[in-house]
């Protein structure tokens, strides 16, 4: 295992104000493997997510993507790293002013520079992907269902091929079986391209169909990090407790202490 | 705690500090323009969506305006048989003073809380943080063009806002008050003079970059869910207000600071 990995964070630290949400988080990922944050709400997943892409600076600790530290790197260099990064968000966050085929073409064409033609022919075979018909293309996001917007926002962050994707709860808010749908579109995804992944999610059906390895989170730092197959003999009982989601465990009970 | 100078000492910091973040962010903003690629299409959409849309509100309230300043000037002035001196005195004071502050108050209103509600909502929706993941910068994308075409279109709807404010006096001034119509435009002419109309203009493109870096800036900072768009909405109008007032005192404090 001398092999650089894909994302290390070290030692993460991210305040706001008196709010400490990540105290002191660990976590690597090896070249293409899928990793799925588990966590309750509000435990700071998202904001692990967004200070690795640079969109948050973290208060302290390093994070390395391919071994270059990404807290410290000058604009271009950081515009460099996110070229390999694409995001399925928690609420697709597709522009609205946008048809949807702009929407998944949008990397292809600020970014890589691609001209419209040649980018919206990428898109509707993107889309396509995903299971949307190629009309879907000209209709805006505003139009779409909720699982039709995931969808979209799905193609659009493979649309560029990237290297490492990340899922901010991709399943949040859809009824299980499009869930269950997008849980299947992000396995084939993922393989298709060979990427790295990192996933969050509170939905535990996802996690397993998605998972290489779980980690979860819990008051700013990872306390527990194994295979999928070993997530139901953990032996941590604050994972079972999240797992199985019972209200009474340890977790209520730190909620009550504070 | 309770101290009031204490309370009025932190306030005034606080206040410093957000005046300091507006400033950077505009600096930010404006270092755009000279790094490519600038998006020429947005910057157009927009022109279009701040001039065009708001040229009836502007057109009416210059109108109205140059009207209503007619009737007085020409009530004022009679006391002194002075009631010539109604195309002259609405002239100075729709281009020096009513178009742009009139029209730069009436965009704000329309653009400022429009920007502010639109990034505001990109924001709380992630969808800025959406742009840098696509390799796309939001300053370059979303506020220089809103910047750029605001400080472009001002001054447009200003040069028409006091055409028509000026058009609105002559038709009272000549249809109500009987003043006669050629000797109307022609003491407005001579009346005008050309750093009048650069001095509309400048207010005006000033003023646009105030209702677009308003909009902007409390669009792009704002959290916290419908509610904080909401808020977002109502800082960007009031602020855009207040600086467009505070700017268009100091403007005419320096071009016509003369005391005589
Ligand atoms: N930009 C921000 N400013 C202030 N607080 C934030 C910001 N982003 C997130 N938070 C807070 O950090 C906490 C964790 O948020 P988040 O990472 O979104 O949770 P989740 O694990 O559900 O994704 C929440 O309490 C949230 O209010
Ligand atoms: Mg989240």
């Amino acid at each position: 295992m001398t092999a650089t990995p894909k994302i290390a964070l070290s030692g993460v630290h991210k305040s706001f104000g008196p709010k400490h949400i990540l105290q002191g988080l660990d976590l690597t990922i090896a070249k293409g493997s899928s990793l799925v944050v588990i966590g309750g709400s509000g435990t700071g997943k998202s904001v692990m997510l967004k200070c690795i892409l640079g969109l948050l600076r973290p208060d302290s600790g390093s994070i390395k993507v391919d071994g270059q530290e990404v807290t410290t790197a000058s604009r271009s260099e950081r515009k460099k790293i996110l070229e390999k990064f694409g995001m399925l968000f928690q609420g697709a966050a597709l522009f609205d002013s946008l048809p949807v085929w702009e929407n998944v073409a949008f990397g292809l064409i600020q970014g890589k520079g691609l001209n419209k033609k040649d980018a919206k022919e990428i898109a509707v075979e993107k889309l396509r992907r995903v299971g949307l018909r190629p009309d879907v293309a000209n209709l805006s996001p505003a139009e779409l269902s909720g699982g039709m917007q995931k969808r979209v926002g799905l193609a659009r962050a493979i649309a560029a091929e990237p290297e490492i994707i990340f899922f901010d709860e991709p399943t949040t808010g859809l009824d299980p079986i499009m869930a269950d749908v997008i849980n299947d579109l992000i396995v084939e995804c993922v393989k298709d391209l060979g990427a790295t992944t990192l996933s969050i999610t509170h939905d535990m059906a996802s996690a397993r169909k998605i998972a290489d390895r779980v980690a979860m989170l819990y008051e700013g730092k990872i306390i527990w990090e194994g295979s999928k197959e070993t997530i139901d003999t953990s032996g941590n009982e604050y994972v079972d407790q999240f797992i199985h989601g019972r209200a009474h465990g340890p977790i209520e009970m730190q909620i009550l202490k504070s | 705690m309770y101290n009031p100078l204490a309370i009025v000492g932190s306030v005034f910091l606080a206040s410093l500090a957000e005046v300091g973040r507006v400033f950077s962010f505009a600096a930010h903003a404006v270092s755009h323009l000279v790094r490519p690629p600038i998006y020429w299409r947005i910057i157009l959409k927009q022109m279009w969506l701040i001039g065009y849309n708001s040229l009836p509100v502007v057109g009416l309230t210059a109108l109205f305006t140059g009207a209503a300043l007619a009737q007085q000037i020409y009530v004022g002035g009679s006391r002194f048989n002075a009631e010539n001196v109604v195309p002259g005195v609405v002239v100075i004071a729709i281009v020096r003073e009513l178009g742009p502050v009139l029209g730069g108050l009436m965009v704000a209103g329309r653009v400022s809380s429009a920007m502010a509600a639109e990034l505001g909502t990109m924001r709380v929706t992630e969808q800025i943080d959406a742009l840098v993941t696509l390799s796309t910068d939001p300053f370059k994308y979303l506020i220089t063009p809103r910047l750029m075409a605001a400080v472009i279109t001002l001054p447009m709807l200003v040069l028409i806002a006091n055409i028509i404010g000026i058009m609105g006096g002559y038709v009272i001034g000549t249809e109500r008050l009987g003043l006669n119509a050629g000797n109307y435009l022609q003491v407005t002419y001579d009346y005008l003079e050309k750093a009048d109309v650069y001095s509309s203009l400048v207010k005006a493109a000033v003023f646009g970059f105030i209702i677009a870096l308003m909009g902007s800036y409390h669009g792009y900072i704002s959290r916290g869910g419908a509610q904080g768009v909401g808020k977002a909405t109502t800082n960007a109008v009031v602020s855009a207000f207040i600086v467009i007032l505070l700017a268009n005192l100091i403007i005419t404090v320096i071009v016509f600071g003369g005391k005589g």
